[in-house]
């Protein structure tokens, strides 16, 4: 660490609320060296240990695994701890918390909305019935793995969501992450909950908002692709609706 | 069935109806719609193709087989449009409110537009 | 179901619905609106289609008069817009159809790029029918 030897600076236009203070959002603007090495949070860390400890914002791993840090960089949905300061020099550079997602302060967004819908799909093994212990493990090929590992792959980061305009103006459509999550169970050869999960993602508020924007895709950090998942979904769900009305008898799984 | 009395309280779209006819359209659009329009629209009107004669392209629709062939170009391809308008009436301008209308009248138009023209192939 | 629920119990959360016009601002979002906009051109040709053969079961008169049409400077004008679109229709429509589309072939999933060069070797065979089918009649 040698921050006297730093030459040139970069400035940050950090987004600002405080609700105990203000009613709408400012701007404040921070010089900050601009370090090779140094991503938008290490910024955000020196603004707060060297300037103004009053900022808020989350972070944890700073490698890209927690997915707590995502914010808004010039507009654009990413992970702070994964983007380089000088990949933005001369800057400024505008830090936004995530969009289309309410702000509790700073650039803390209020993640209720998303772990409520996470929930919905039910993102765990559905089994029918519970195997007796001694039948031993719930095995599975290379093969089965590979049809959903992409999508087990999602950090929960909602920068996907970020990047979502038709969640921005429905916030009820359930939205990338948690529809790419829904397919990674129901594409794992051990669950049976995809008739489960078909019921509730089929309505209106599911997969049927999606209008294949595409973006959530673009922004993934962990190339989850939730724009696929969720047209295959549409692909599924159509094929199950037309079974359902020309062979009603046709009996469900 | 366990879940089924959780399943009561959904309700299940009808849009798979819809999309299902978008999808047909758009393949359908994507393969004819470019060449057709090319030719019929560009290249012959400015004489980079030769204009087939009036008893040429009589003779064509004559056979039942060609109108059939533009039957489902024409309908599925306004299935199709009516599905994306709608949904870009909905995006592009935060139209959501205006479901039933909207709805209404797009695909009030394709299906109209798919009767008259099953009507006058039909009567050619 | 909105954030009205959440914000009631935390009446200091922020939140505001995104402009109407909210695609204008970046360029991946008007390629969006652009590329939903091409059914208008589909919309178009499919009419001008249907106008073509109503001409021909007129009688040659009929057909003159709309293949004269079809010589016009606004018909011109409308068409080569309306081709612009469908090509872009058909481009960003086969580019992205792997991705609905998971085909297996046996226990094998087939990858995105056949998927993509079927898809495009089935608009080459298409394109050369009709052109083969309107220069031999
Ligand atoms: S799908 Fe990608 S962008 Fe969305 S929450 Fe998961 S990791 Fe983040
Ligand atoms: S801090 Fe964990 S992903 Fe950035």
């Amino acid at each position: 660490m040698n921050h006297a030897n730093t030459t040139t600076t970069i400035d940050l236009e950090v987004y600002r609320y405080r609700p105990e203070l203000e009613t709408e959002p400012t701007f404040d603007t921070f010089t900050v060296p601009l370090r090779s090495d140094w991503v938008i949070l290490d910024a955000l860390n020196y603004i707060k240990d060297e300037i103004d400890g009053t900022l808020s914002y989350r972070w944890s791993c700073q490698m890209g695994v927690c997915g707590s840090c995502g914010m808004m960089a010039n507009g654009e949905p990413i992970l702070t701890c994964a983007s380089f300061l000088k990949n933005y020099a001369p800057g400024p550079i505008r830090v936004e918390p995530l969009a289309n997602f309410p702000v509790a302060r700073d650039l803390i967004i209020s993640m209720d909305d998303f772990m409520e819908k996470l929930n919905r799909i039910k993102p765990w093994i559905i089994v029918e019935e519970e195997k007796p212990l001694e039948e031993g493990e719930y095995l599975q090929t290379p093969e089965q793995l590979d049809e959903y590992k992409q999508f087990s792959m999602c950090i929960n980061c909602m920068l996907c969501y970020s990047a979502c305009p038709i969640y921005g103006m429905e916030p009820s459509f359930i939205g990338p992450a948690a529809l790419a999550l829904a397919q990674r169970y129901n594409l794992d050869s051990r669950d049976h909950g995809n008739q489960q999960r078909l019921d509730i993602l089929s309505t209106d508020d599911g997969i049927w908002q999606c209008t294949f924007v595409g973006e959530c895709s673009e922004v993934c950090p962990e190339n989850v692709d939730p724009a696929g998942a969720i047209q295959q979904y549409k692909v599924a769900s159509t094929n199950d609706w037309w079974k359902s009305k020309l062979m009603p008898w046709g009996n469900k799984k | 069935m366990p879940h089924q009395t959780s399943l009561k309280t959904v309700k299940r779209s009808n849009e798979p109806f819809w999309w299902a006819l978008f999808s047909a359209g758009g393949v359908i659009a994507a393969l004819c719609v470019p060449v057709l329009l090319f030719m019929t629209g560009l290249a012959i009107p400015l004489g980079w193709m030769d204009a087939p004669g009036y008893e040429a392209m009589y003779t064509l629709f004559e056979n039942p087989l060609s109108r059939l062939v533009i039957l489902v170009i024409v309908s599925l391809s306004a299935f199709h449009w009516a599905h994306r308008f709608r949904f870009t009436l909905y995006d592009g301008l935060h139209l959501k409110h205006l479901n039933a209308p909207v709805a209404f009248f797009c695909y009030g138009c394709a299906i109209l537009f798919s009767a008259y023209a099953a009507y006058s192939l039909y009567s050619f | 179901m909105s954030y009205g629920r959440y914000k009631k119990n935390h009446p200091w959360l922020y939140h505001k619905k995104p402009p109407l016009l909210w695609w204008v601002k970046k360029w991946a979002y008007v390629r969006f609106i652009l590329r939903e906009l091409t059914s208008l051109g589909v919309a178009f040709y499919v009419v001008v289609l249907l106008t073509y053969v109503n001409a021909v079961s007129q009688g040659p008169e009929a057909f003159a008069v709309f293949s004269d049409w079809l010589k016009s400077p606004l018909s011109l004008g409308l068409h080569g817009i309306a081709f612009i679109f469908v090509l872009f229709h058909s481009i960003t429509w086969f580019n992205l159809a792997p991705k609905a589309m998971v085909v297996h072939l046996g226990k094998k999933r087939i990858p995105g790029r056949i998927i993509l060069i079927m898809n495009y070797s089935m608009w080459f065979v298409v394109t050369a029918g009709f052109f083969w089918l309107l220069t031999t009649v």
